[in-house]
């Protein structure tokens, strides 16, 4: 391990170094742009033999991704917020055409009105679209996330897209410690992609991406279905590996002083930081508070989450986008689901933070605990952090 | 029509074999007019052949041996870009 300092944005691009993809397609936006950025050094140094496509939009970007794997190659990309919207018309064919390509996503709140900080509004609208979702806390998480990225998607069972999540510049533009894995190892570690076929293959010619009418597309919408079931358990046995090599922990779901609590909150991404000192605080004032942090959003591990979660009191789901349904965020929907089935159910209640990067405190953690003990005295939907 | 697959018969990744299109008729459609060959007054110089929007002109050992009516759409292009004078040697005809 060498042990430097890095913004998120560094440790994603220092990944993507040691991973030397065959193709990198990009478009730059705010935050995401640095990731590329520093790559795209990296190319013109010559450090990596990555063939670096400078695209005209986040569409061509994701076009370009699509038409290199289809030929058989490593791709990464990396975008944001709109450049993330404007892949969208693509994102879905990719995984159709059950294409491992890895994306650097970084969390910015979806224009209007434009701005360019954290929330999960870009991703959480990507989110049924066949694509694996992987949240990072911090820029190690970001690091390891995508370093075990490659071997999810590329993965037999697997062969889907993925994207790992940073939150923007909380994450992407704070700089930590991080412990990364010395270059050769990680080229051992990742390996040599073996693709499914290859637009190039002249042996073997295929048809890729044919029209499906009534009479195939349902049919071929269960490959996908099936591959996100797999990614359940590639996902859990490339985490044990990771661990195993490299000591760093890594499942669906991070507990944190979960299992003897008695109220606890579920976040993803960089306010479960903030939400674990909160609970210290608590801790120490004799609340048995406890966090589950969600790394794996797609696909949703509904019956290992239902399972911690059942016999607690109070949950309060922590959202950092909203889904305009008038009934909660998109993680409070699922979590919700998840334990319809639970004998022990704990009362649940959403609460809507952060938008548009509005600070999220340790205050107002300890806050939303304090609301959540007080068991059916708040709205099943809560915005907090807004003026009203 | 042949058996549908189910999703577990499907090739891999939403690929098919290359080439499929052969062995699918799709000039069913073809409407009013068919072109006819004329082999009496043909040079063989190939302008029909290249100039099919649908590889239905059919060839062997670089001569013309008439169309593959299987896929022809009747655009009538063969009939229009051939040379031949004062007669040609493709004619649009009534099917």
């Amino acid at each position: 391990m060498i042990t430097v300092a890095k913004t998120g944005n560094e440790a994603m691009a220092e990944a993507m170094r040691q991973i030397n993809p065959d193709v990198v397609a990009a478009y730059p936006i705010t935050p995401a742009t640095e990731i590329v950025m520093i790559f795209a050094k990296y190319v013109a140094d010559g450090l990596v033999d990555t063939e670096y496509i400078p695209v005209e939009s986040e569409h061509s970007a994701m076009s370009a991704c699509v038409g290199a794997a289809s030929a058989g190659a490593r791709v990464m990309t990396g975008t944001s917020s709109q450049g993330l919207a404007l892949m969208y018309e693509i994102l879905p064919i990719a995984s159709a055409l059950r294409l491992p390509i890895i994306m650097c996503e970084v969390n910015r709140a979806i224009s209007g009105p434009i701005n360019i900080h954290c929330d999960h509004s870009d991703t959480m609208a990507a989110r049924d679209f066949g694509w694996i979702q992987i949240f990072s806390e911090n820029t190690q998480e970001a690091y390891d996330n995508l370093l075990q990225a490659v071997r999810i998607a590329e993965d037999k069972r697997v062969m889907l897209p993925i994207m790992v999540t940073t939150d923007g510049f909380i994450i992407s533009h704070g700089m930590e410690k991080l412990e990364m894995i010395e270059d050769p190892i990680v080229k051992e570690y990742i390996g040599e992609k073996k693709p499914e076929y290859s637009l190039l293959d002249i042996e073997k010619p295929t048809t890729v991406g044919a029209l499906d009418l009534t009479d195939y597309y349902f049919e071929h919408k269960m490959p996908v279905i099936e591959a996100m079931k797999n990614a359940k358990d590639v996902i859990l046995e490339v985490g044990k590996d990771f661990e195993k090599k490299f000591g760093r922990q890594y499942g669906f779901y991070e507990k944190y002083k979960l299992d003897d609590a008695e109220f606890a909150v579920v976040v993803l991404g960089s306010a479960s930081g903030t939400a674990k000192v909160a609970i210290d605080q608590l801790r120490a004032s004799g609340v048995k508070a406890g966090m589950l942090k969600i790394r794996v959003f797609r696909p949703f591990p509904a019956e290992e989450i239902a399972k911690e979660l059942t016999g607690k009191k109070a949950i309060a789901v922590m959202d950092r986008s909203d889904s305009f349904n008038t009934c909660g965020g998109p993680v409070f929907t699922e979590i919700r689901s998840a334990l319809f089935d639970s004998q022990n159910k704990p009362s649940i209640t959403n609460f809507v933070y952060g938008l548009g990067g509005r600070d999220i405190n340790v205050e107002q953690i300890k806050n939303i605990f304090e609301s959540i003990r007080n068991v059916g005295k708040v709205p099943v939907v809560n915005y907090i952090g807004v003026r009203q | 029509m042949s058996k549908l697959m189910n999703w577990k018969e499907l090739p891999p990744c939403d690929t098919l074999a290359a080439k499929t299109a052969e062995a699918f008729e799709t000039g069913d459609w073809r409407m009013g007019e068919k072109p006819v060959w004329h082999p009496e007054i043909c040079i063989h110089c190939m302008i029909c052949w290249i100039s099919c929007p649908d590889s239905s002109v059919t060839v062997k050992d670089g001569k013309m041996t008439g169309f593959d009516y299987k896929h022809c759409k009747g655009c009538g292009i063969c009939a229009k870009e051939c040379p031949t004078k004062p007669n040609k040697a493709i004619t649009m005809e009534k099917e």
